[in-house]
């Protein structure tokens, strides 16, 4: 049994190295160690901190509850690695295996795992992004310095893009009694993860929380005083808002440009993976020592058409690593796939919105329960005659019970009786999802098509 | 002692806000908010606020903080 013995050799004696260290990085490395792993482990990091946890940043920290270099992540157990922090991964040589870092050195790997996540997209234009007091929030230095000026108590903060990001960020700031504006292309806040049925309740909240809240502009210049500080911005519709901090969220970009000429199916929608978490190369032939998790990959979900998905999640990241950390360590029959179904949580204006499935899928919604003018239902997502995804207000405990609807493809409109038959629970209206070639502040859920080499930017919509 | 708590899994049964009242707080009806990083004295409650919590979502630090993660020197 020649790969029986091949493969005893790598968990004995081979070499794993993981490019990303953040919560996949992290977790994977832990479960190859679980699993037995005994080989050498590489972890590098472009940060120069151990791996930390990001939610923490809009929420804690902005609060002041914690300090932005307190969210390193607990650690299930000891990793014996080798940690080349603050080293960015500059290339990868699928021939020779090796990985290239910024400081010249290749790391040579019998496996690799690339989790290397997402950046905060930067404002476009770049004198204008240099200006003090304009900001993004993604890394814990963001978070530190946003925290710092915060405190500084500015007179208003802008806040350009309300996606999940900016509208925490303009929850913490109200709650620490500071005025705010949001700024939002879009016709209401989070439309582009939830739809305009949510996002108008989700305006509303913003708006009663005491939010200058802006939709259906852009924000076109941020101007600067004299000493280069940020002192104003003007909006499309002609209006200006006088400002001293700026927070640009408008959503991410994925970190494959070190893999650009590798060979490797990796672009701006992220790297194609098969659902064991295998990269494909660009060829779309699947690779067999390269694994993919976390923000960065795509992966095709069988409960959803086997649509490539790219999740920005805190819980998948967790699972695909576990999965691919398996996978990595596994002959091929015992592999497991990445079936992790979609879930995310947000905290805001008081308000605990949690979400199971993809409801960007949903094409229509219904309130099943609870009532959106008391802020407190649940939205479930219809998609050619099946539940496919849910979000609660306030309402997180029935979410298990909406999962396995979705799982089981339960018919839509749901075949039970709304529970609390509030009139606007009985039938279902259009969700109201912005045209999806028009790029916003983002779905945290994106569906990316089929084909794995696919490179471009255009999206190819299901209905 | 660094702490995560899954939110995914939390459904706000505020257990550990009574047993560890330093670290988690509730927020609005049924959000958490929870210090990343406890104080030793705090090392008794956390773990029976992680023992307690029902659906299991509060993970803390098996091992002592590592040492090995500190630098990038390799």
């Amino acid at each position: 049994m020649n790969g029986d013995a091949s493969l005893e050799q790598l968990r004995r004696e081979g070499r794993v190295v993981i490019v990303g260290a953040s919560l996949a990085g992290l977790r994977a490395a832990e479960t190859l160690r679980e699993k037995g792993f005994a080989g050498s482990l590489t972890m590098i990091g472009d940060e120069p901190y151990e791996p930390y946890d990001r939610p923490p940043l809009s929420k804690q920290v902005l609060l002041g509850m914690a300090g932005a270099d307190r969210t390193a992540l607990p650690r299930r157990r000891a990793l014996d690695a080798t940690w080349r922090l603050g080293v960015p991964a500059t290339g990868l040589d699928m021939a020779a295996g090796r990985v290239r870092l910024a400081d010249g050195d290749e790391v040579p790997y019998d496996r690799l795992l690339i989790a290397t996540g997402v950046r905060a997209r930067p404002w476009p234009h770049a004198a204008e992004a240099e200006l003090d007091g304009v900001f993004v929030l993604r890394t814990r230095d963001d978070g530190a310095a946003l925290a710092r000026r915060l405190a500084e108590r500015p007179k208003r903060v802008l806040v350009i893009g309300a996606g999940f990001t900016g509208s925490e960020i303009a929850s913490a700031c109200r709650e620490r009694g500071l005025a705010v504006t949001v700024a939002e292309r879009a016709a209401a806040p989070l439309v582009g993860a939830l739809g305009g049925v949510v996002g108008a309740v989700a305006a509303e909240l913003q708006r009663e929380h005491g939010v200058d809240l802006r939709c259906g502009v852009m924000v076109t210049a941020l101007e600067g005083d004299a000493t280069g500080r940020v002192r104003a911005a003007h909006l499309s519709d002609g209006s200006s808002v006088e400002t001293d901090v700026v927070i640009v969220s408008l959503g991410a970009t994925r970190n494959t440009e070190w893999l650009a000429g590798s060979g490797l199916g990796a672009g701006p929608r992220g790297i194609a993976c098969d659902a064991g978490c295998r990269a494909f190369d660009i060829r779309g032939i699947v690779t067999d020592d390269i694994y993919v998790a976390g923000d960065v990959a795509r992966s095709p979900h069988a409960l959803f058409g086997y649509q490539f998905l790219s999740l920005e999640h805190w819980g998948n990241a967790v699972s695909q690593a576990e999965t691919a950390a398996h996978n990595m360590l596994s002959a091929s029959s015992d592999r497991l796939p990445h079936l992790w179904m979609p879930a995310f949580w947000s905290s805001q204006f008081g308000v605990n919105i949690k979400s199971v499935g993809v409801p960007t899928l949903g094409t229509e919604i219904v309130v099943s329960q609870g009532s959106l003018a008391d802020r407190r239902f649940v939205g479930v997502y219809g998609y050619q005659g099946r539940v496919i995804g849910a979000v609660a207000f306030d309402h997180a405990r029935w979410l298990p019970f909406y999962q396995e609807l979705i799982e089981t493809t339960v018919p839509f409109p749901p075949p039970f009786p709304t529970v609390d038959r509030r009139p606007e629970g009985r039938r279902p209206v259009d969700a109201d999802f912005p045209d999806p070639s028009v790029p916003t502040h983002g779905p945290t859920v994106t569906l990316s098509g089929y084909s794995p080499a696919d490179r471009r930017m255009t999206f190819t919509p299901a209905h | 002692m660094r702490l995560v708590v899954d939110l995914n899994r939390c459904q706000g049964y505020a257990q550990c806000a009574f047993l560890a009242p330093d670290v988690f707080a509730m927020h609005g009806e049924e959000g958490l908010l929870y210090t990343p990083e406890a104080d030793e004295a705090q090392r008794e409650k956390l773990a029976q606020a992680a023992a307690a919590c029902p659906v299991q979502a509060i993970l803390v630090d098996a091992v002592d903080p590592p040492a090995e993660a500190v630098s990038g020197e390799r």
